[in-house]
């Protein structure tokens, strides 16, 4: 790849952004941080991935989908199942009536270990389901929805009633999936205790590295001639369709792959916190969801990630102190964002703090010039 | 799995569970009414619709205990004031929202979405703070408690024909208002094409706020409605929005007798559904079926057939 294609596919100002973001993350955070509070932003962190799948498939390609919960738990879910059946071994559960199945079945009267789980005994088909089994449910709704013209609010309609259905389903099937608890106790990866201090600390570090991934694979998608497409038929999808292109794939693509993005929070998520639930999955969380991408402004993925952390601080300070007062907080978040700043934090940096960033680097080059200048004129003199 | 039960059995069965699926579809049907007219007709997606059906199950609390207190005689009568009170309870608050959020955000109807949202969260909260968390019920007057034997093994609660008899007048009403009233007239033309309804000499903006603030006064009598038939807590509201959406959605967004006719169709199915399977399977099964026709037929069942 040439220089040129490099600064393409990621301009100067980007890659500040992209730096800025790094240390904050794996510098400023865990050097600030104790453990505790690190694994919490983890937390955060994990809902990123959602937030920055829902600047594609929203800021980019004009759908918007109130189910992203869906995948974030789905892909929670595939690794919680691993983890659970590594930790219901038969001498850990030997006190149930049926030793070696997870102790809710158990409760649930349920002897035999149902034939969707068996496979996930495998670590290698668990990482695998957690992309592919998302991505799969994505396909089929999006090539369900779009190839049917079904956008806007319809869709939005439609992913919310697709999630409410899934965490119904949940919620309902105790036996198979733990019910409204969900998944919880679970100890090892892979014999690797995921509760110990230094496991938090990893996991903590590959959760960035896989969000830098994702941040990567989503601005690589911004800048080719996709992402053009995208902002294209988010204006005038008409057009773009009387141009020749299948506006459904481009829009079936981006959803599977903001589905694929959440699902990998899932995922990390699950193996951070130590447990799944059905509250991640329903209507209430994805909306949260896309607040979070909405505060840090719809068309910036970086944004989405600060978004995410400010909205899940906010939360977690207001419920801390002054539980009463977090719901109104949240109530004027949503008015207020949609309302005077529709861009988000990006958009507020975009309107006053850059041109200010600049101004302020333009003074100190050229006060740094005139002094070269000055300083040169004065060895001409001395000369 | 009908085979254990004999044809009288099942005879009765399904006249019950059509019966308790005919109140189903009445507060469907008053759940969905007051957004058929905000999704349908302005395209605004109002998100705390439930919160403002709340508002007026809040509103029939106050005024029962009101008459309880004050008014033991008239006590049989309280609903009637309590219907009147919500509807323009829950009216005023939807032309002042509409006055401070809705009609800046016409042109963005996703946004719509996440602003109504925040107001839902914000309404929430002050049930509770308010109300406090858990959930009141109002006591019913006499007249209203029992129910008429049909024969031996179905029995009609009395309440229940009192909703389902208030959703036919309400209907009605709406219908009339919509489609026979001059005013009903504007606001189809606004909807239709505002530039031109505008040019002709229709005030567009008041046009907007007072369909708003019709559909949320409806929203506010159904809320009312609901006292007789159960509890109100403050997050109730949000448990009915993606069911009443569906019904709206599923009926075409643009025709009231859709929504009708899609509500039935929606509570009858769960209702017979529920006797057969769990509750939540067959609400799942139902919403599965919903959803999948409406990918089959995005525009729902009773489209407008118009050119976009």
């Amino acid at each position: 790849m040439s220089i040129k294609a490099v600064t393409a596919f990621m301009p100067k100002q980007d890659l500040v952004g992209f730096i800025v973001l790094a240390v904050i993350i794996f510098v400023v955070m865990p050097l600030a941080m104790d453990i505790f509070r690190l694994n919490l932003v983890g937390k955060y962190l994990t809902y990123a991935f959602v937030a920055v799948g829902l600047v594609l498939c929203w800021g980019y390609g004009g759908i918007l989908s109130l189910g992203q919960g869906i995948f974030f738990g789905l892909g929670g879910y595939c690794m919680a199942m691993f983890l659970k059946l590594e930790a219901s071994t038969p001498e850990a559960t030997a006190i149930q009536s049926t030793p070696g199945i997870p102790d809710f079945m158990d409760w649930n009267q349920l002897t035999e270990l149902p034939w969707f789980w068996e496979p996930f005994h495998s670590f290698s088909f668990a990482v695998i389901a957690v992309i592919v089994v998302p991505s799969i449910f994505a396909y089929i709704v999006g090539v369900a929805m779009f190839k049917r013209r079904v956008g806007g609010v319809y869709f939005a309609i439609i992913t919310q009633a697709v999630a409410s259905i899934l965490t119904i389903l949940i919620i309902g099937q105790q036996g198979y999936t733990g019910g409204v608890n969900g998944i919880t106790d679970l100890r090892t990866l892979l014999e690797w205790d995921i509760r110990s201090d230094s496991a938090k600390y990893i996991l903590y570090f590959v959760n960035g590295i896989l969000l830098f991934a994702c941040l990567l694979c989503a601005q690589f998608v911004r800048k080719s001639k996709l992402g053009r497409i995208l902002l294209a038929m988010r204006e005038r999808e008409d057009r773009v369709r009387f141009t020749g292109y299948d506006v459904s794939d481009f829009k079936i693509f981006v959803f599977c792959l903001g589905a694929a993005f959440s699902a990998i929070g899932g995922a990390m998520f699950t193996l951070q916190v130590g447990f799944m639930s059905p509250s991640f999955v329903g209507i209430v969380p994805s909306i949260e969801m896309v607040i979070f991408c909405a505060v840090g402004g719809r068309h910036s993925i970086i944004g989405a990630v600060y978004g995410t952390l400010l909205v899940n601080w906010a939360k977690t300070t207001f419920s801390e102190s002054l539980p009463e007062l977090w719901l109104f907080a949240m109530g004027a978040l949503f008015i207020g964002v949609v309302m005077a700043f529709p861009s988000g934090l990006a958009g507020v940096y975009k309107m006053h703090i850059e041109p200010r960033i600049q101004k302020a680097m333009k003074k100190i080059r050229d006060d740094y010039e005139n002094s070269r200048a000055v300083k040169s004129e004065q060895l001409g003199a001395i000369e | 799995m009908f085979s254990e039960y004999s044809t009288a059995e099942l005879m009765s069965i399904f006249a019950m569970q059509g019966f308790a699926g005919l109140i189903l579809f009445s507060v469907f049907v008053l759940m969905a009414l007051g957004l058929a007219i905000i999704f349908g007709q302005m395209g605004v997606i109002n998100m705390a619709h439930g919160e403002f059906m709340i508002l007026g199950a809040y509103v029939t609390y106050l005024i029962s205990n009101l008459f309880s207190e004050y008014m033991p005689a008239l006590f049989s009568m309280y609903f009637f004031l309590a219907m009147i009170v919500a509807f323009f309870v829950a009216g005023g608050l939807g032309a002042f929202v509409e006055w401070a959020m809705i009609r800046h955000l016409y042109k963005r109807p996703l946004d719509t979405l996440l602003a109504t949202w925040g107001l839902s969260l914000i309404l929430q909260q002050f049930y509770r703070t308010v109300f406090g968390a858990r959930e009141v019920g109002v006591s019913l007057p006499d007249w209203l408690m029992g129910s008429i034997p049909l024969t031996d093994v179905i029995d009609i609660p009395i309440n229940g024909l009192f909703v389902m008899a208030l959703t036919l007048v309400i209907s009605v009403s709406v219908y009339l208002l919509m489609f026979k009233s001059n005013w009903g007239v504007q606001v189809r033309a606004v909807v239709q094409n505002r530039p031109m309804a505008g040019a002709v000499g229709i005030n567009t903006e008041k046009s907007d706020r007072v369909t708003f603030a019709l559909g949320c006064g409806i929203a506010g009598v159904a809320g009312s409605a609901f006292t007789m038939i159960g509890s109100t807590g403050p997050t109730a509201g949000q448990l009915y929005i993606v069911d009443t959406f569906l019904v709206v959605v599923f009926g075409g967004a643009q025709s009231l007798l859709g929504t009708i006719a899609s509500a039935f169709t929606i509570s009858q199915a769960q209702s017979s559904m529920e006797f057969f399977l769990s509750g939540s399977m067959a609400k799942v099964l139902t919403l599965l079926v919903v959803v999948g026709i409406l990918m089959l037929r995005p525009q729902g069942l009773f489209a407008l057939k118009i050119r976009h």
